[in-house]
């Protein structure tokens, strides 16, 4: 038998996922407020990751970046509107560190544009490190890697998993 | 219509959705008389290397025989039709059918059978059953500093003859510095195949549609810029450059010019000079299903995948050199940003040739007009033109007998 964690650690962690899925899909500006400030955030093809190759499909290093994604998304981009929805279950610690947890979670993003039906987007695994963050006692991700495990992108990937 | 306009300088819309014209196009085109990009030499280095890769939309596996030569050989096994290799990469011996267990070398040579001579003098294959009828279909191969090619023609020209005047663009990319290949990327375009050369081939978007890199005053209507092909027409290189003084005249007609933008991280352009000058941006399309990129520091193989009339996949595979630093990989890491599935600037073209299709598909009898810039078919010097669409329209035609 593996250890319980405590039901406070896990409930904390738990909401962390929900509430990041949440704003992902209906209020992006919050996006950043998920991460610390120099976070690594980073979404890689799993035929990639299974060859030890983190090359990315979108990065952003630090909260700075983040922003500058929004942005473009928000103002400069071109794409047909859309609504993503994201599904997040399977929350599992995977280990301490320092000053958090090596965390994981299953995601699964539908997307639903205007002249079609909703299709099932991406499938994948979240690895993560979480940190608390001293002010507000939840937590926040240090480094964010999205893996998806069907490696071919519908259309583009225009918003954050 | 204009009645002097020769019949390239529109493109009919059926040939974007008509099923006929697809398969005509696999015959004439991916099969007919083309070297067609399959891989790069980086990514099957060892004897015994494979990779699963596509020529139109047939399926093929590119590897490296144990005499070092490398073979294409279609996916299907000779004995029932399965496609006997699943993996998308790795390294083997033998190609082997999981159905009845027919085995391969890695030329496509039929090697052995099993039962063949039936199981205790029962059954078996005949005795005139000749083993070097049966292999596995084999294609052409060449190889031009580390590019791998295959055709299903056996009068194809050497490949330097094929690339023509465009080899100096090829040239600059792929030096025969060792490459390294950096990771992949896959996309599904609901759209044709066709639009997506296209686009690369069209200078006059660039600045109109690409409003971040117009924002960022990373690309303007008013910086020197060529069209250049090849003299079939068949092949395009686009090439650009930085620097210089915002010429006002040239911009003014762009909405998106108005606006200036910083970005908060900077390290997403931190792109230093790695060619010779002047070009910062040289973008090939190789006829018939390739597209060599190179913007600043980010370089890709973008290899076209037809899936049917209305849907293809880009695979994408992106790569520095041999000799790339932890500096080097980390710029070209950081300005992947830009290009890919989900590139700041290549968002823009996906997403608008989906949009092509949706409107030339449901409206097939109509034809687009592509006279931006004349009627000419010839290398420019600007971008205010189409001549690159008129050229590929012409030999498209020609070579699918229209």
């Amino acid at each position: 038998m593996i250890a319980l964690p405590s039901a406070e650690l896990k409930l904390a962690l738990i909401e962390l996922y929900d509430e990041y899925g949440a704003a992902l899909d209906d209020e992006l500006e919050r996006w950043p407020e998920f991460f610390t400030e120099t976070a690594l955030y980073r979404i890689v093809a799993r035929e990639n990751y299974e060859r030890d190759m983190l090359w990315p499909t979108m990065s952003c290093e630090g909260r700075g970046m983040m922003l500058d994604r929004i942005m473009a998304i928000r103002e400069t981009s071109m794409f047909a509107p859309r609504q993503m929805r994201h599904f997040i279950s399977g929350v599992r610690i995977l280990g301490r560190t320092e000053d958090g947890y090596r965390t994981q979670a299953n995601f699964l993003v539908g997307e639903s544009q205007v002249e079609s039906e909703s299709r099932l987007f991406a499938v994948g695994r979240y690895f993560d490190l979480v940190v608390r963050d001293e002010a507000s006692g939840g937590f926040r991700f240090a480094e964010k890697m999205c893996v998806y495990d069907g490696n071919v992108i519908l259309s583009s990937l225009i918003y954050p998993l | 219509m204009d009645l002097q306009a020769p019949p390239w300088s529109s493109i009919p819309y059926d040939l974007y959705s008509d099923p006929a014209i697809y398969a005509r196009e696999q015959e004439r085109i991916f099969r007919g008389h083309a070297w067609n990009y399959v891989a790069l030499e980086a990514e099957i280095p060892n004897v015994g290397d494979f990779k699963q890769t596509w020529v139109g939309d047939r399926p093929v596996v590119v590897a490296r025989a144990r005499d070092g030569e490398v073979s294409v050989v279609e996916n299907v096994c000779a004995h029932r039709g399965v496609a006997f290799c699943s993996q998308p990469h790795g390294n083997t011996k033998t190609f082997q059918c999981p159905y009845h267990q027919w085995s391969y070398d890695l030329k496509g040579n039929l090697l052995g059978v099993p039962f063949r001579k039936g199981i205790k003098g029962e059954g078996g294959l005949p005795a005139e059953f000749d083993f070097k009828e049966h292999g596995l279909n084999k294609l052409f191969v060449t190889t031009h500093n580390g590019v791998i090619f295959a055709s299903y023609d056996p009068t194809m020209e050497s490949i330097e003859d094929y690339l023509g005047e465009i080899l100096p663009y090829f040239d600059r990319m792929f030096d025969g510095r060792e490459l390294r290949v950096l990771g992949y990327w896959r996309q599904r375009i609901r759209c044709n195949w066709k639009l997506m050369i296209e686009n690369l081939r069209d200078p006059y978007h660039a600045t109109l549609l690409h409003v971040f890199l117009v924002q960022l005053s990373l690309n303007r209507a008013d910086q020197p810029s060529s069209a250049v092909v090849d003299r079939d027409g068949k092949h395009g290189a686009f090439t650009s450059r930085r620097g210089g003084e915002i010429d006002p005249e040239a911009t003014k007609e762009i909405a998106a010019a108005s606006k200036s933008l910083t970005l908060q991280g900077k390290q997403m352009l931190e792109p230093v000079h790695e060619f010779p000058p002047p070009h910062t941006l040289v973008m090939q399309t190789l006829w018939p299903n390739v597209i060599m990129q190179q913007n600043l520091n980010a370089l890709a193989v973008r290899q076209l995948v037809p899936r049917g009339p209305t849907e293809f996949e880009l695979h994408w595979t992106n790569f520095g050199y041999g000799t790339d630093d932890e500096a080097m990989i980390r710029r070209r890491t950081m300005q992947a940003n830009l290009m890919g599935p989900s590139g700041l600037v290549s968002i823009d073209d996906s997403e608008v040739i989906e949009m092509a299709q949706r409107g030339v598909q449901r409206f097939p009898e109509l034809s687009g007009v592509i006279e931006m810039g004349g009627l000419g078919i010839d290398s420019v010097e600007y971008t205010a033109t189409e001549a690159p669409l008129r050229s590929m329209q012409k030999y498209y035609r020609k070579v699918m007998d229209l």
